[in-house]
């Protein structure tokens, strides 16, 4: 061990590192490019503080240096401090009720100082962290019902705190914890129903009720056609069959609806209903607003927003307008456009093939994590890249998917491009963990 | 454990890589496929173009001088975000505004186009605020002078001619295709309509950079894709300014209509339609006040009489009748014709003849100087009577013929828009009315240029043109040369350059004839006061009965006063005509008129007699008073009309007299004690549109 430290440095994933610095750096360009006005000194504002690309530029430094002190942590120290961390995340998450601001509409987030601080960001890495611990304990036995809802349990108890925040779309990153589960195990029938529970959600937004009703019923006799046989024999598959379809026509008829009217807010039914193309049916008019008033919102929201967006990525054409020339992003077209809409500034400043570049950089880190991943000794470890991998993909399909208009618009940001010190910092703490630990990868951890 | 599910480390890379290659697909999709779409899209939404005016060419005349040029106002823009602080009271009392004025102003910037974007505060400030403002700019952010090219007239004459331009309104950009926007501005009337496409230039498009709040951050592209603006190119007319303002003073206060034409040329030298106004009232910050108060006037200042004013030409067409009769051979400049004062070979004695001393139409000279009534209704019969022909109609249809050749009865295509084609009837008209029997005695006064005989001043003068150059004429037109002409402007003038021989055909003894006799009409006829020393001038004096309908009552308004003439006899340097409507005899009024014109054009200098002529004449005022009464309905009707809309007594106030209030108040006394509904219901009322109350009270 005496012999190792010096050596800190040798056991680390260099490019893991490298993906990282060109992506941030690809972060930083796009940011300066969407917000810098012309006639702005370059070096000044950078260091400045005032411009966003500086306070990137600021917040990318500090994530560095969070990232050099992991290195120098001992592996050890995550596993064991875990669950620590953990209960911590969700305090901190509950600490947002008394204490939060309503920047934007949302209730996530804490103010101190001049700094907004939004702990559903952060708590991402505690939760990778304690789902590996779980995972990784020679107690748990994953094949078990039980131990699959504990892990369940972990991933999906600080969701629901922050769906109490209105940030669904950040609470549905925690979904993406069910790769972890399902690379250790979790049946992947589990999976599919979730798969086909989805894809019902998504049949009842698009096929009118009736008509989907019918197409569920036929389904259901199909099926009892093609066991007629087993069904002589064992009454049991009637019964299970009639269950199903019960099951799909409530949650079609019945649950789906009730989640539009009671759960879900107005603007996120509109956005799932936008991305499908539909006029939103539970459209209540609960603010009295009158119907002109209505559109013009619509036009104004989310469907705005993805259409300058489409509008900037498409006019990007092959090769792109060039940084500078940017006419979307650089005059304001796209709104959130060094937020949640910074692909739009990547797609119209270097066009398809910088837009093909940017998407293979993300493949080859997340390959890389599964690689790393699948060479770790200890569960711990391997649990953890697998969460990485999860939280790192999700975040990039959603935001990528909702530029271009193939994912509804949740406001999650792009991991290290996104303009945003909480998550630039927190995934630079979330990626220099793993290669903390894949430093260490001969090493079992617990 | 791990080991197990080692495999479903591949199933996750190919989800996450299918996922990829969706996203990858859409991309393409956006920016391959559709990308062309959402390219313009993108142009659409940030690149602004940016139309450049270009400066509307001059129109020069004769000598050079520029009588249409160019000169620069300007507007006052607010763009209501930058106003900060300043002064409201001081300014409002520059403007001359009230402060809630201003509030309003400032609002309707906002809505018309957003806070931050500039709007017409003031147009077309007055050189006074202009300058006040200029001094106080700096107390005023927000505020900017903003250029704005004007059209202006140096000599403040030549309102008909030369037209004037206003905002292309939606006819106009629907016939221009589109090519006009709402806000361009195009030629409405004269020249500057006819030669829009050489006046306007070419428009510039310089391509801007706007952001989310079309502010204008910058050049697209810096400029690669920018079009320059070209300059509109200058005409360069025949006008004589000096004659033409000249002229313009004599018809001063009088209605009708003059025109001066180069034979030669067929360049016209002058153009005069009564009443006239000033063309620098119609630019300007009162340009949209005085147009409305020309467009109301009953006397139509606006309309050009001498183009499109017809009038019965006279006895002004007797050497045209002339000319036709020897043409076709029916008379002989030796023909005479007994007329005791009366021509009576149609029964009724009519036309009578101003003389009746025996020998006065003993040959054309003498009946053209004498301006035989008899003899010219004769050689109209004789013409259209023509055994040559099978009967009347073809015979009336060989008249109407020459008379079309002569210029009347169609269009000439002078280079200006609204040109009348004048009337010469033709047979349908005859028959139509007098059931296909008529005979040459039916219009027997055409032969004396009346009837259904109508011609434009225009076309007097150019039938002078033809008759002086012995059959031939080139289509009145003002403009000579198009500055820097191209080969694409010689469709626009060749139909000005082409000799036109429509009479060559008659001999020179025929014109010789007709000449000798309007010289004689000068020398010692009905025109001798068109007699210049030194110069042989010809002419022909015509006066026109007139009548109106005024208040359901016809009444004869004094004869219109014409005149034509051309000269020198021996070389034809202009010819005139001149209408002045209700003036009386063609030579009390049209020829000192004429003289005047035709000594300044071919002497440069007037005589002293002239010069007393050009006194007397251009200080009377001929207008008939029966418009002064017509006047007066209309504005009453208006302003009643305007009453009755807006219940504003501003302007119905001073047509209500004393006696018509105190029958109001006659009226109201009476009927107080009695209800209203007991008052009879169809009892004349003179103040029918008015309540009594209102009236008393007011």
């Amino acid at each position: 061990m005496n012999q190792q430290k010096p050596n800190i440095l040798k056991g680390i994933d260099w490019s893991l590192i490298w993906i990282f610095l060109l992506l941030t750096g690809i972060g930083l360009t796009a940011i300066f490019a969407a917000t810098y006005h012309e006639g702005d000194a370059i070096v000044q504002s950078f260091i400045g503080f005032k411009t966003d690309y500086s306070k990137q530029f600021y917040f990318f430094i500090i994530g560095t240096v969070i990232g050099f002190f992991i290195l120098l942590t001992d592996s050890k120290f995550f596993p064991a401090t875990a669950n620590v961390w953990y209960v911590v995340g969700i305090l901190m998450l509950l600490l947002v009720f008394p204490l939060h601001s309503s920047v934007k509409g949302t209730e996530s987030i804490i103010r101190f100082g001049g700094f907004n601080f939004q702990p559903a960001e952060v708590c991402k890495i505690f939760v990778a962290l304690s789902l590996a611990k779980y995972l990784s304990l020679p107690e748990t036995d994953f094949t078990k019902l039980r131990s699959q809802f504990i892990a369940t349990g972990i991933a999906l108890f600080p969701a629901a705190i922050i769906i109490l925040q209105s940030e669904t779309g950040l609470a549905l990153v925690y979904f993406s914890f069910f790769i972890v589960m399902y690379r250790e195990g979790l049946p992947a029938v589990i999976l599919l129903i979730g798969l086909a529970f989805a894809a019902l959600f998504i049949a009842t937004i698009v096929v009118d009720p009736n008509t989907l009703a019918f197409v569920l019923t036929g389904i259901a006799l199909f099926v009892i056609y093609l066991y007629r046989r087993q069904i002589k024999k064992k009454k049991r598959i009637l019964v299970r069959i009639v269950f199903v379809w019960l099951l799909c026509v409530g949650i079609q008829r019945f649950a789906v609806p009730y989640t539009f009217e009671h759960v879900l807010q107005h603007h996120q039914i509109e956005r799932i209903y936008n991305l499908f193309g539909k006029n939103n049916p539970y459209d209540k008019n609960e603010d009295g607003l009158t119907k002109a008033e209505v559109k013009k919102q619509k036009e104004s929201g989310s469907s705005y927003n993805v259409r300058q967006s489409k509008i900037a990525i498409g006019s990007g054409r092959i090769f792109g307008k060039g940084i500078l020339k940017a006419t979307q992003t650089r005059y304001d077209f796209v709104p959130e456009q060094r937020t949640d809409f910074i692909f739009c500034t990547v797609g119209e400043g270097f066009g398809f093939v910088g837009s093909v570049v940017l998407l293979g950089l993300y493949l080859l880190l997340l390959f890389r994590i599964i690689t790393v991943a699948e060479r770790q000794r200890s569960t711990f470890s391997r649990c953890y890249a697998y969460g990485v991998a999860g939280v790192l993909f999700f975040h990039i399909v959603i935001n990528i998917g909702m530029a271009v208009g193939l994912a509804p618009v949740i406001g999650i940001p792009l991991p290290f491009i996104s303009y945003g010190g909480t998550s630039l910092i927190s995934f630079t703490i979330l990626l220099f963990i793993l290669v903390r630990l894949d430093a260490d990868r001969q090493m079992v951890l617990r | 454990m791990s080991v197990f599910n080692q495999s479903r480390s591949r199933i996750i890379k190919l989800i996450i890589l299918i996922i990829f290659l969706f996203i990858v697909a859409q991309l393409f999709y956006l920016q391959i496929v559709d990308g062309k779409r959402r390219q313009l899209a993108a142009m659409d939404n940030a690149v602004f173009a940016k139309v450049v005016y270009p400066e509307r060419g001059i129109i020069y005349d004769r000598k050079g001088r520029p009588i249409l040029n160019n000169t620069i106002i300007y507007d006052l823009d607010v763009t209501p975000a930058e106003i900060k602080g300043i002064d409201t009271a001081s300014f409002c009392q520059l403007l001359g505004i009230t402060k809630e004025e201003f509030k309003q102003r400032v609002v309707d910037a906002i809505i018309k186009n957003s806070s931050v974007r500039p709007s017409v505060f003031k147009g077309l400030l007055t050189k006074d605020i202009q300058a006040r403002f200029e001094e106080n700019s700096w107390k005023y952010p927000g505020f900017t002078l903003v250029e704005r090219p004007l059209r202006t007239y140096p000599f403040n004459a030549a309102a008909h001619i030369l037209g004037y331009i206003r905002e292309a309104d939606s006819r106009d950009i629907e016939r221009s295709g589109n090519f006009y926007r709402p806000g361009d501005y195009i030629g409405k009337t004269g020249l500057e309509s006819y030669y829009e496409d050489v006046l306007m230039g070419k428009r510039g498009v310089q391509y801007m950079i706007k952001d989310n709040r079309n502010r204008l951050v910058g050049h697209y592209e810096n400029g690669r894709y920018d079009t320059a603006s070209e300059a509109g190119r200058g005409l360069q007319t025949y006008l004589d300014i000096d004659l033409q303002k000249m002229a313009e003073q004599l018809m001063d206060n009088k209605v009708g209509g003059l025109v001066a034409i180069d034979p030669k040329t067929g360049g016209i030298l002058a153009m005069v339609s009564g009443p006239n106004y000033n063309p620098n009232d119609l630019t300007g910050s009162d340009g949209g006040k005085n147009y409305s108060k020309l467009v109301l006037d009953v006397t139509s200042p606006m309309l050009n009489r001498a183009i499109a004013g017809k009038y019965e030409p006279g006895s002004t067409y007797k050497p045209i009748g002339a000319l036709i009769g020897l043409a076709e051979g029916v008379i002989t400049p030796s023909f005479g014709f007994p007329c005791f004062g009366r021509y009576t070979l149609c029964g009724n004695g009519k036309p009578a003849c101003t003389h009746h001393g025996a020998g006065h139409a003993a040959n054309l000279r003498l009946a053209i100087a004498n301006s035989c009534n008899s003899y010219f209704a004769h050689v109209y019969r004789l013409t259209v009577d023509n055994p040559a022909y099978n009967d009347v109609e073809d015979g009336f249809e060989e008249w109407a013929d020459y008379m079309h050749h002569f210029g009347f009865g169609v269009p000439l295509g002078v280079d200006l828009p609204g040109e009348s084609r004048g009337n010469i009837p033709d047979t349908a008209d005859y028959n139509r009315e007098n059931n296909n029997h008529w005979t040459s005695c039916t219009n027997l006064t055409l032969g004396i240029g009346q009837d259904k005989m109508l011609a434009t001043p225009l076309q007097m003068a150019n039938a002078m043109c033809i008759i002086a150059n012995r059959g031939y004429f080139y289509t009145p037109h003002f403009v000579n040369k198009i500055v820097d002409e191209t080969e694409d402007d010689t469709t626009l003038m060749n139909p000005f350059r082409k000799r036109r021989n429509v009479l060559t055909n008659i001999s020179d003894t025929a014109y010789n004839a007709v000449i000798e006799g309007m010289n004689d009409v000068v020398k010692f006829g009905t025109a001798r006061i068109a007699q210049i020393p030194n110069i042989n001038v010809c002419a022909k004096t015509g006066t026109a009965e007139n009548y109106t309908i005024l208040d359901g009552r016809r009444i004869k308004l004094p004869n219109n006063s014409m005149f034509v003439c051309f000269a020198p006899k021996e070389n034809p340097k202009i010819a005139i005509a001149v209408c002045v409507q209700n003036a009386g005899y063609g030579s009390t009024w049209g020829g000192p008129i004429a003289r005047i014109l035709m000594e300044k054009y071919l002497n440069d200098t007037l005589s002293a007699r002239s010069k007393a002529d050009f006194e007397r004449i251009s200080k009377a005022n001929l207008v008939p008073h029966y418009f002064k009464r017509v006047q007066y309905k209309e504005d009453s009707i208006r302003a009643f009309k305007w009453f009755k809309m807006t219940k504003d007594s501003a302007y119905i106030q001073k047509y209500i007299t004393v006696e018509m209030r105190q029958q109001a108040k006659l009226q109201l006394a009476q009927s107080k004690p009695t209800k209203q509904k007991n008052l009879p219901k169809k009892q004349f009322n003179p103040l029918y549109f008015l309540k009594p109350e209102y009236l008393v009270h007011s």
